[in-house]
């Protein structure tokens, strides 16, 4: 009878609106205490109660996380190293495995991809003892090489890729190219590479979070503490003695601040590439 | 989607006008194999070597630090200690499964309600709320985990003071303990790391069910409403059965991702599994075998038997969830 019930403000509604802020407070909580937290000393943070507001303790922590930590700052550019070459690595490999399985027909093709895509479910960490072993073979034991290189290329940015290829580029465009003496690779440099930087935006931000969270890949293979990323030099804060919370929140927040910018500037896009292949119809 | 026809025909004679007797193999067949190949070079030997190798290694006894020679092959003795005689492994197991359906079934009876709610009242301010909910999902598990250490510190944790606070409340005073809870004692350590997962993967779930809500139809939704079907009844009848499908994907990654649970019980654990070992997770334990005991091969058998154990799961929720269609 009434076509338009959901614009009255009901009581469920608000209601509704009242849970999800909860949640969102939930969610945001603990962030907002990191943040708190690093600008505090160890005393203020063991108050009661606890600090909600920034203090002027931030640098006095950072120092005490330097004398904890001294090769942070390397810590800090290994994980920016890593993350930066993996995700370039990633761009190239991906987008050009995309755009042959999108662009062009040939034999085994539908059994190659669906190889790649079947690779998608395997659990990560079955393989995880024999990687390590593989790069003591190889000697990269300690080497950030070991983190690049396994990560060059991945099944989920070979499928995204693909599904945008075949979306945003007419293949008659491929082929007037071909016709003007275009080889197959500059076909690739001069008219997909241009054509695809929405996703390449989109991957790109998916494989520099992934990588700059990795701890597993890290812990199994780097060895002294200069060669640690972020998350494995935080790690080491832990367990000795009285836990220094002022010094942990602090490179905490260092850690989790490149990816709260990052998100906050393009989390449309970050959302919808994770979705875009969940959603296929 | 733009068909894949399945190609029995590599050649294509439309561009050369005549065809010589022996075809010249052309740039252009063989490039789409070039462009493909590094991801089978780096799977093959990051990917799959591994997995295989692993296969090999579980039917032996090794210490790596005593090189290739001493390994020894003793069949299925890793399989054998592991399933009768690792205690470890079986505690492991029962706080593995602990962990994941308290922290994996509250991810989809929240996540999927709440993408609901958003979808239905949200217009507007829906992106930002999402995000929101999607933050702790692309934030670092170490730092994450850290940061609830501390606000789960016995004595002066924000949470501990948060909770004694509202005991003192009148009516819902009584839900909350009066006493501070020590959360590294066994009975408390499992809740505790099951919140931090919830905590993290609840906003990718909800995502991903807004993103399919999303690609139902509103005319499925105004005939019902037409026909008279209520809110509820149109919730029953058509959302849940369109959302069959998504329920099936991110439940099997939540059985995939929490069977392999290691990240957060490590930190929180500080790497010791815990008082007791309640927050020893399979993971964890293989990670352990492997790294602590130098013993490689057992620790490549739970690998094997833990990913058997997702194949199984996996198969299981295929056959309650994606019977149909």
């Amino acid at each position: 009878m009434k076509p338009q019930t959901r614009r009255k403000t009901s009581l469920p509604i608000l209601l509704a609106y009242v849970v999800i802020g909860f949640g969102c407070l939930l969610m945001l909580a603990p962030f907002w205490f990191m943040f708190v937290f690093a600008t505090h000393s160890n005393t203020e943070i063991l108050s009661v109660p606890p600090p909600v507001w920034f203090g002027t303790h931030f640098f006095a922590n950072w120092v005490d996380l330097l004398g904890r930590l001294p090769a942070f700052w390397n810590n800090i550019g290994w994980s920016v190293y890593v993350a930066i070459a993996t995700t370039i690595a990633n761009l190239f490999f991906c987008s050009l495995a995309g755009y042959a399985f999108a662009m062009y027909d040939f034999r085994y093709k539908k059994l190659l991809f669906g190889f790649i895509m079947s690779t998608m479910m395997l659990p990560a960490f079955v393989g995880l003892i024999p990687t390590a072993l593989i790069m003591s073979w190889l000697g990269w034991m300690d080497q950030p090489k070991a983190l690049i290189v396994p990560g060059m290329v991945g099944a989920f940015g070979i499928f995204l890729m693909r599904q945008y290829i075949e979306s945003a580029i007419p293949k008659e465009l491929i082929d007037a190219a071909r016709i003007d003496g275009c080889s197959e690779f500059g076909i690739y440099v001069r008219v997909v590479a241009p054509l695809i930087t929405p996703a390449m935006g989109t991957l790109g931000l998916l494989t520099f979070i992934g990588s700059w969270n990795n701890f597993m890949g890290p812990l199994i293979v780097m060895r002294s503490m200069e060669n640690f990323t972020i998350p494995l030099a935080l790690r080491a804060l832990q367990g000795t003695g009285q836990t220094p919370y002022g010094a942990i929140s602090a490179g905490s927040a260092v850690a989790v601040l490149p990816l709260l910018i990052l998100f906050m500037l393009a989390s449309k896009r970050l959302i919808s590439g994770l979705t875009a292949g969940a959603v296929k119809a | 989607m733009s068909a894949i026809m399945p190609i029995t025909q590599d050649v294509d004679t439309s561009a050369a006008p005549k065809q010589p007797k022996r075809r010249r193999l052309k740039t252009r067949d063989w490039a789409p194999y070039a462009f493909v190949s590094p991801f089978f070079v780096i799977f093959g030997t990051f990917g799959l070597f591994p997995l295989l190798f692993a296969v090999y290694l579980s039917f032996h006894t090794w210490d790596p630090a005593m090189g290739m020679g001493a390994m020894n092959w003793v069949g299925f003795e890793n399989y054998e200690y592991i399933l009768l005689s690792d205690d470890y492994f079986w505690k492991a197991m029962y706080n593995t499964f602990w962990l994941g359906i308290v922290s994996g079934l509250p991810q989809h009876l929240v996540g999927l309600p709440l993408a609901y709610l958003l979808h239905t009242v949200f217009g507007r301010m829906r992106n930002s709320v999402v995000g929101m909910y999607f933050l702790p999902f692309i934030t670092s598990t170490v730092a994450i985990s850290l940061v609830f250490t501390t606000l789960f510190s016995k004595d002066f944790g924000a949470i501990n003071q948060l909770l004694v606070s509202m005991s003192k409340t009148p009516i819902i005073g009584w839900i909350f303990p009066a006493e501070k809870i020590d959360w590294s004692q066994p009975e408390y350590l499992k809740p505790m790391i099951s919140f931090v997962v919830w905590w993290r993967y609840l906003g990718w779930n909800t995502v991903m069910y807004l993103a399919a809500l999303q690609t139902i139809s509103k005319d499925l939704f105004e005939a019902a409403t037409m026909d008279g079907a209520t809110r509820t009844q149109q919730f029953r009848h058509i959302t849940l059965p369109l959302l069959k499908p998504m329920m099936f994907m991110t439940i099997t990654f939540t059985i995939i991702g929490n069977i392999q649970l290691f990240e957060e019980p490590f930190i929180i654990t500080g790497s010791t599994g815990g008082i007791n070992q309640a927050g020893l997770t399979v993971a964890m334990h293989m990670y352990r075998t492997a790294f602590t005991d130098n013993d490689f091969g057992t620790a490549a058998a739970i690998a094997w038997l833990v990913f058997a154990l997702i194949v199984v799961m996996t198969i299981i929720n295929n056959k309650l969830l994606a019977s149909k269609d």
